[in-house]
């Protein structure tokens, strides 16, 4: 049977696109410092170390030996676990599986990006085939782009249903001090913003961002004292299914989401997830996963999204407040961004997201979606048991 | 640790050296771009488990676990399954240029496959594409062909 384990601490970096003061290793630092502060450790009690970025990105090999200067993992067992957009949850639940298998105490979750110092797009297009892909394949836009034609098409959602994601998620990014984006939009502005692969638009998209984000688990016996709020990880879940673009199913939807929240709601005794869950923080890298995923994870029927939307079932003041941190379409230092998803989830957990805080947090939800389509699930708890 | 920023005092280092890598296309795929230059069409290859014909051939099934033997020729037509028209510029790692936009990007699913082949249709106005069309492989004069994903030029819609 595996420990208890629950989140006792978070930092994230200030998220900003272009962060030339600081090297990688500097904001792993200014991360790895601000969750150790969050849960008054200091690096010598950390056991372990997971960390992970996107592979290419920088042009870094070795993060994890590269990094230990920033992450305090000199002399120290470390990992790096990387894939892709999924990147930091899997080392949330990676480091979730150290606690939990009774080897480590206290462990480390690293996840962080320097968008900055490369072509982000060019840095994706090498995770395609190089032989059959990468000659047609554009990055994630347009591969996502056609999820979004395939969704409208038949649940007749249109792009100002979309829009509406991204002016919710901007509109909560006000009130998070470290978001990279923190001014409001319309959705006029999203629909007059430039097409970039119809009908993705500008505005309908996360940004690039240099940021870093670093997450404290802890065993059952220990989290107490280090936390007055712990938060519980009650389950994770993690569906990697493709690796050729062509094999997904665009009448079947993302599948990976569907079968891993499945499995996670299963594990948590979430039969009702709209009405169970208190706060989600998901991985919507674009307006209209907003729609199609939340479906995906049973917030609301196929075709209903639009609507659960705009009635603002999803707002702070909602049924399932959706990314009070502003989400991905406000912050997005990729290896760190599904990491932030289980980090804010925990803050909310904990009672500490200032303004941001949805009141009386029992069960938070968090995603991450990445690879090709890819899906990772946790859900944390204020509940022990 | 310090955030503030001074931007006249902040270098940095730039690489933009050539660095060349060598992939196998393996004994499949070697085939599919020979055929192409053969015989101007494709080949698919058949799991003898699920069924599946997949295009281009490859040598293992992910979800059946097992190796694949039996090619099967296909046509040089297929159906548009899902395309975006892409607008916003960008470095190609193919090319370490900037790839020419706009551009259509096409999952196409070739006739008698059941997976989709991904590649470019010559059509950038997005009200004359439709999920759906029918559509034709234009391949390069075979005596141009370098045994790669360019010896397709690209696909036409012929309805």
């Amino acid at each position: 049977m595996p420990r208890r384990v629950a989140i006792v601490g978070a930092g994230q970096t200030d998220h900003r696109s272009h962060r030339p003061d600081a090297t990688g290793r500097e904001l792993i630092h200014e991360a790895v410092t601000r969750a150790l502060a969050d849960c008054e450790l200091t690096i010598k009690e950390i056991d372990a170390i997971v960390i992970g970025n996107m592979d290419h990105f920088e042009s870094i090999n070795y993060v994890d030996a590269w990094s230990v200067e920033g992450s305090g993992g000199v002399m120290k067992p470390i990992m790096k676990v990387t894939t892709g957009g999924t990147t930091g949850t899997s080392v949330a639940v990676a480091a979730y599986y150290h606690v939990a298998s009774g080897m480590f105490d206290r462990v480390l979750a690293i996840g962080w990006e320097k968008n900055s110092e490369s072509d982000t797009t060019a840095a994706i297009i090498t995770c395609s085939d190089p032989i059959w892909d990468r000659f047609s394949y554009s990055g994630a836009i347009p591969s996502l782009a056609t999820e979004a034609t395939g969704y409208m098409k038949w649940s007749g959602a249109t792009q100002e249903d979309a829009a509406r994601v991204a002016v919710r998620d901007r509109a909560h990014a006000v009130n998070n001090p470290y978001a990279h984006l923190r001014k409001p939009i319309t959705v006029e502005e999203v629909m007059a913003s430039p097409m970039l692969a119809y009908p993705i638009k500008l505005l309908d998209v996360c940004p690039r961002t240099d940021g870093a984000c670093a997450v404290v688990f802890a065993s059952e016996g220990l989290a107490e004292k280090m936390a007055s709020k712990p938060a519980w990880v009650k389950a994770c879940a993690v569906r990697h299914s493709l690796t050729w673009f062509g094999d997904f199913d665009f009448n079947a939807g993302l599948m990976s989401l569907q079968r891993a929240s499945k499995e996670a709601y299963a594990k948590a005794g979430i039969t009702s997830p709209a009405d169970q869950l208190d706060v989600a923080e998901l991985y919507l890298p674009y307006s209209y996963a907003g729609l199609k995923w939340i479906e995906d994870l049973g917030f609301c029927g196929p075709g209903q999204a639009p609507k659960f939307v705009a009635d603002g079932q999803t707002d702070m003041d909602g049924r399932i407040p959706v990314n009070p941190s502003g989400g991905v379409i406000s912050t997005n230092c990729i290896g760190a961004t599904a990491l932030l998803r289980v980090a804010e989830a925990a803050i909310q957990i904990m009672g500490k997201g200032g303004a941001r805080q949805v009141p009386d947090v029992k069960n938070a939800l968090a995603t991450g979606f990445g690879g090709c389509y890819w899906s990772d699930v946790v859900i944390l708890s204020s509940q022990k048991s | 640790m310090n955030t503030g920023r001074d931007y006249s005092k902040l270098l940095t280092v730039t690489f933009n050296k050539p660095m060349p890598y060598e992939w196998s296309i393996g004994k499949w795929g070697s085939r599919f771009f020979q055929e192409i230059k053969e015989r101007q069409r494709f080949i698919g290859i058949r799991c003898p488990k699920c069924g599946k014909v997949y295009t281009p051939p490859r040598r293992l099934c992910g979800p059946c676990f097992v190796e694949l033997h039996e090619l099967a020729p296909l046509s040089d037509t297929g159906v548009i399954r899902a395309f975006s028209t892409v607008n916003y510029p960008f470095l190609d790692p193919n090319t370490g240029r900037q790839r020419p936009i706009p551009y259509t990007y096409g999952y196409i699913q070739i006739d008698g496959s059941d997976s989709i082949f991904s590649h470019v249709i010559d059509e950038v106005d997005v009200s004359k594409i439709e999920v759906g069309m029918k559509v034709q492989a234009v391949f390069k004069k075979p005596e141009d062909m370098e045994g790669n994903i360019n010896d397709i030029v690209h696909f036409t819609i012929i309805g």
